[in-house]
């Protein structure tokens, strides 16, 4: 294994560490007593301490500290307070919806968005280079929510063309009709940020030296701008698309909410509201997993395209 | 001879600010959308500054047999399910939007700037435990996070503006850092060492005008976001306690309306749209001022 693959593999442990540590803090920082909280104010004596004992609140910080790695490293993240299910079963449960509706804005994203921002490259300072530009610009100023109900409100309820509830699934044209709306609105505000760093970076690219020397050589265009230039370029469109999994996932809460889609952002909204501790602690640990894995995979997606990488 | 005249007499080195104010001209000159992003932004400003004087009516006075109305002549944008008046509750809830967006983006700034700063004058090991510590919470969600500390410290306008700031302060920390260690080895940073300046005062007289430009750009940025994620908070039911008007607030209450009442969920969040576009267009034309290397980058 390659020292640039151990780095990246210690820098993901630490990440995962202290994120753990972070949530640990968090969610002890709540002013007052979470049993107290959770119980109300009509609670007696004896039902806090059940309580507090359940919740391991009765420990020292440093034993709460040790379960709660332990447990976080072993699956084992508590009970809800709210359905009396263990957290990772109700969290598993629901990923495969959030995974789903993240991967297809993200292809919706990246499909549109990269020939976008080439082109646009391409053309730079003309009238479609302008378009391209004031287009993303205006597709990333869009809160997630905003664009979601717009296209609610004009293709499930003045065009009834898809359910205003996408929470069907079973048939494929059920599964289609499900996705198709969620995934639109996240995946346009995708395209936009892809758009503009595909620009920049092929804006970049295609002032170097290799280009020119390509195009000098009688490389048809076609070819200097897809697989010499493009393939260049690569490097900073990973890294964006690395970063904007993380805002994505975060974006994908709201988009949930207003399609009334299953998913992480309904089960930690649910959480939210009811103050269930265990389960937003086991949600802060899978959003974490999952973020330290995007970024792996960003790293090696690195080497992939650009071996160059991997020496450094 | 042409008349075109030099920004600045070629005899003065320009002062980092002036090469900004004169670039951000020629920029927005350039680029008439910056215009139209800046003119957009400061009407919105205005509009909340004068909410008392030029909304309609009180934006928390209800009247229930005048509720969910479609736009009237009385009421341009028709009425809420508790008969509030559409419009005075958008002109109120531009001030939240604005005061809580600002307030934690100067604070994020400020912060940040002052991380990042300190990270890279100092180097070595304060340096990359700084800096790892801001990678891991520029990759966690920020949405997410900002949910949760507001859920966990409670919905209040403080609260919301701490839970936002904290969220936003890696980036600005991050674009600190480099300027300043570029600018530690320059010479007139040695100068100052030698006349026996601290610290603090070339962080702050020296460095810190070489890389405001910078910083400005990313917080005109970087409002536009907290202005969303605001607006995010309180459309989760997480803003600014009811019945103070929110324009997140507006679309989770008018989006329980939205078959037959679309508007109370549109027009707030088409305000929002603007606010934010306009923010954007203007941190675009900014950006390119500065570096027209990052033409276009987002």
């Amino acid at each position: 294994m390659s020292t640039f693959l151990i780095r990246r593999l210690a820098f993901a442990f630490v990440t995962l560490f202290a994120v753990l540590t972070l949530v640990f803090v968090l969610v002890r920082i709540v002013p007052g007593d979470p049993a107290q909280l959770i119980l109300g104010d009509q609670a007696s004596r004896e039902a806090i301490d059940a309580l507090r004992h359940r919740l391991g609140l009765d420990m020292s910080m440093t034993q709460q500290y040790t379960a709660f790695l332990l447990g976080a490293l072993r699956g084992d993240w508590g009970v809800s307070m709210v359905s009396g299910q263990p957290v990772i079963g109700e969290v598993l449960k629901v990923l495969p919806w959030t995974i789903e509706l993240t991967l297809v804005s993200l292809i919706i994203g990246i499909v549109l968005g990269v020939p976008a921002g080439v082109y646009a490259a391409i053309h730079r300072n003309r009238f479609v280079d302008y378009a391209v530009r004031i287009s993303s610009l205006l597709g990333l100023s869009f809160p997630p929510f905003v664009s979601a109900i717009i296209l609610l409100l004009v293709f499930a309820i003045a065009l009834p063309w898809f359910p205003v509830i996408s929470a069907r699934s079973g048939s494929a044209l059920a599964w289609y009709q499900s996705i198709t709306l969620p995934a639109v609105s996240l995946g346009l505000i995708s395209a936009a940020y892809v758009t503009r760093v595909t620009r920049s970076a092929m804006l970049e690219v295609l002032s170097e030296d290799y280009v020119r020397t390509a195009r000098a050589k009688g490389v048809p265009w076609n070819v200097v701008i897809w697989r010499h230039a493009l393939r260049n370029a690569l490097i900073p469109i990973i890294t964006v698309v690395g970063l904007y999994l993380g805002i994505l996932i975060g974006n994908s809460v709201l988009t949930e909410i207003v399609f009334s889609r299953p998913g992480l952002g309904k089960l930690l909204i649910g959480a939210l509201n009811q103050r269930d501790y265990p389960m937003l602690q086991g949600m802060m640990v899978i959003y974490t997993l999952i973020v330290v894995l995007v970024n792996l995979l960003t790293d090696l997606a690195y080497g992939f395209v650009d071996p160059r990488v991997k020496l450094q | 001879m042409s008349a075109v005249k030099p920004a600045v007499p070629p005899t003065a080195a320009p002062t980092p600010f002036a090469y900004f104010a004169s670039a951000t001209l020629k920029a927005f000159n350039t680029n008439k959308t910056s215009w139209i992003g800046l003119v957009v932004f400061l009407f919105v400003v205005v509009v909340a500054i004068l909410a008392p004087w030029i909304a309609p009516f009180d934006p928390t006075d209800q009247n229930i047999l005048e509720k969910l109305r479609a736009p009237t002549i009385e009421h341009w944008l028709g009425t809420d399910s508790f008969g509030r008046d559409t419009l005075s509750r958008l002109i109120w809830g531009a001030r939240i939007s604005l005061i809580i967006g600002v307030v934690s983006t100067l604070a994020a700034m400020v912060i940040g700037t002052a991380i990042g700063m300190l990270a890279g004058w100092h180097g070595g090991r304060l340096d990359t435990v700084t800096m790892q510590a801001m990678d891991v919470l520029l990759a966690f969600p920020s949405l997410i996070l900002g949910l949760i500390l507001v859920a966990m410290l409670g919905p209040s306008m403080t609260n919301i503006i701490i839970a936002i700031a904290l969220t936003s302060i890696p980036p600005f920390a991050r674009i600190a850092r480099a300027p300043t260690i570029a600018v530690k080895e320059r010479e007139f940073v040695d100068a100052g060492r030698a006349l026996g300046y601290s610290d603090s005062r070339i962080l702050i007289v020296h460095i810190l005008p070489n890389i405001l430009p910078e910083i400005l750009v990313m917080g005109s940025l970087w409002l536009a976001n907290a202005i969303r994620t605001e607006a995010s908070l309180a459309f989760v039911g997480l803003g600014v306690k009811p019945p103070i008007a929110t324009w997140g607030g507006m679309i989770r209450e008018g989006f329980e309306n939205i078959l037959d009442s679309y508007w109370l969920a549109l027009v707030p969040g088409v305000a929002i749209l603007i606010v934010i576009f306009a923010l954007n267009l203007l941190g675009d034309g900014l950006r390119d001022a500065i570096d027209p290397k990052l033409k276009g980058e987002t």
